[in-house]
């Protein structure tokens, strides 16, 4: 039996229901408060330094060369992987997937909670998937996960992430890594 | 006007672009005298429109004809009728789809024609924009003002806008592409009018120049990637994707319409921004008697406010801009002093009133009626407001 996630089952896995939007330009989300970004990035750090599998999920617009920007932005997805000792399990495509998924392998927004139970992860980063596909998935695993969920967006961030970080590009990604590099070193990790 | 190059400051008709601020709010406005099918042609002239899809019916036949001169005169990208309002429907999805701002109009049973792509619509996160021309459903047959056709329109996952008069169509259908097209929203938008009292109503309204319109649409800001066949919602379309594996799982369309509708919510903040609050709140503040409308009903009863306030009796009107998202903070803080709430409607259903009371249920004390409602062309005159007020008031007191 999978662990449930804060929203129980799945009635109300819905951050706008309880009147939670996403941030406003220059701040970011975390849980129900706006914070500044720094103070999100910093706990998204601790966060993944700290849980069991931390796990970063690479969506297509950073898995594939459409432009400079993504290409810069999967070679600092590596690095921060590094820095924050995570595994990384892409999210290929949003295709379904039959007869069933390599949970090991991928993961995809239909049943993105099947790879989370599978690997056990407790902790993981959204970037570079589209915004409906994050969200559709974001509320499965709030809903049947105890996966502490972060969103990394290039547009408005994600209120069904536990939390989320707007307008991130790849001189933002930079930024976040040297943050997590001090709060590695903070933690003696 | 001939066709130019889309460039950094002008669209492909020559006209600068400019912000959906600047359009709004900051550029310099002149008189004119307009029915709401003219303004609604004004409005598309400056908003960089790449396709509409028409079809007949009254009474917004005339906003279908005009946009169409749009596209003559060079201002619209592509226009084209469709075969019925189903078609006209699909083939809106299409243009939205590709990556197109598109727009079309439709009023009463065309609404209903075309019902299943709106959910459709939503479900594809489309942002195109429905100028709905409301005037009621067959049978027997109206082509009166009537506003039944909203309340099926109400759960579609669409956002829905309503307009009171010719100025308001003209700026709730700019600001409606702008809040549509955030990429946080990104949904239908549905602006609504009464049929012939604003479509066929000529009334002064403030216009800014026309050589000034909005950016064009950026489908690359788009919460899912460009159409495609093999991933939803291309695929959705012809593999419903949901019903084909037990490795699916049974979340996954639940979550899908919960994001719509939260979709929907996330377009709140930017509504209050583009139509200045999702409610407009007028006459005594503390008065015990409110009015709740939209449309023209509530523009009726403002007239009831000044007659009331004639007679010695505090009156205030709460006007609904926005239906989806409902305004539900707005509307509970403006009945706050409420003792009588009285929900004036042009529809025989009462589909404002069941919002109204939902939406305050177990949070005010206030007695809603539903009434004056009238349908199908039956004018709201003032005495009838008046008579439910001075009734209702006196049996209470």
């Amino acid at each position: 039996m999978a662990n449930l996630g804060p929203a129980d089952y799945s009635p109300y896995p819905v951050a706008t229901y309880d009147g939670i939007l996403t941030p406003p330009e220059g701040k970011a989300l975390l849980l129900t408060d706006i914070v500044d970004e720094e103070v999100a990035m910093r706990e998204i750090a601790r966060v993944m330094l700290t849980s069991e599998n931390a796990t970063i999920f690479p969506g297509p617009q950073v898995l594939y060369a459409w432009n400079e920007e993504a290409k810069k932005k999967a070679t600092l997805i590596k690095e921060m992987a590094e820095v924050l000792n995570a595994k990384m399990i892409p999210m290929y495509d949003y295709r379904p997937k039959y007869p069933k998924i390599d949970a090991e392998v991928e993961i995809n927004p239909n049943h993105p909670n099947l790879t989370i139970w599978h690997n056990n992860i407790k902790a993981c980063i959204f970037i570079g998937v589209h915004c409906h596909y994050a969200n559709v998935a974001l509320k499965i695993v709030r809903a049947e996960t105890d996966c502490y969920t972060s969103a990394m967006c290039a547009l408005s961030g994600h209120e069904d992430a536990m939390a989320t970080i707007r307008d991130q590009h790849s001189e933002d990604l930079a930024r976040f890594i040297q943050v997590a590099r001090e709060v590695k070193q903070e933690l003696g990790k | 006007m001939s066709i130019k190059n889309m460039t950094k400051e002008k669209n492909w008709s020559g006209q600068t672009l400019v912000s959906t601020d600047y359009l709004l709010f900051e550029a310099p406005r002149e008189k004119h005298f307009m029915t709401g099918s003219e303004v609604l042609k004004e409005a598309m002239k400056r908003c960089t429109v790449d396709a509409s899809v028409s079809y007949p019916i009254t009474p917004q036949s005339e906003a279908a004809h005009l946009i169409g001169e749009l596209w003559a005169e060079g201002y619209v990208g592509t226009y084209f009728r469709g075969e019925n309002e189903f078609g006209v429907m699909s083939e809106v999805a299409g243009c939205a789809m590709a990556g197109a701002r598109t727009v079309t109009t439709t009023s009463g049973p065309g609404t209903l024609r075309a019902m299943e792509n709106f959910p459709m619509w939503s479900g594809t996160r489309i942002p195109c924009q429905l100028v709905l021309m409301a005037r009621g459903i067959n049978s027997p047959l109206t082509i009166q003002p009537d506003n039944l056709e909203v309340s099926f329109l109400l759960e579609t996952g669409c956002m829905i806008w309503y307009a009171e008069n010719v100025q308001e169509l003209f700026d709730m259908s700019i600001a409606a592409f702008t809040v549509a097209e955030m990429p946080d929203v990104h949904v239908p938008i549905i602006t609504a009018v009464d049929g012939f009292f604003v479509s066929h109503t000529r009334e002064s309204v403030m216009l800014p120049a026309d050589d000034i319109a909005l950016f064009p649409y950026n489908p690359y800001k788009a919460p899912l990637p460009p159409i495609d066949s093999e991933m939803p919602p291309g695929r959705f379309l012809r593999d419903p994707f949901v019903m084909k594996s037990n490795y699916i799982s049974y979340a996954t369309h639940a979550s899908w319409q919960w994001e719509v509708r939260s979709a929907v919510d996330r377009s709140i903040p930017y509504a209050k921004h583009f139509l200045k609050g999702l409610a407009h709140v007028t006459g005594d503040q503390d008065a015990e008697i409110v009015f709740v409308a939209c449309g023209t009903a509530s523009h009726q009863a403002k007239e009831a406010n000044r007659e009331l306030t004639k007679m010695g009796i505090k009156s205030k009107v709460v006007k609904l801009r926005t239906i989806r998202p409902f305004p539900h903070a707005e509307l509970l803080e403006a009945t706050k002093s409420a003792k009588y709430i009285f929900v004036p409607e042009f529809n025989i259903v009462g589909w404002l009133d069941k919002e109204v009371t939902q939406s305050l249920y177990g949070k005010s004390e206030a007695k809603i009626i539903g009434r004056p409602r009238v349908a199908g062309g039956m004018s709201m005159p003032v005495e009838a407001i008046l008579k439910e007020v001075l009734e209702n008031v006196k049996k209470g007191a």
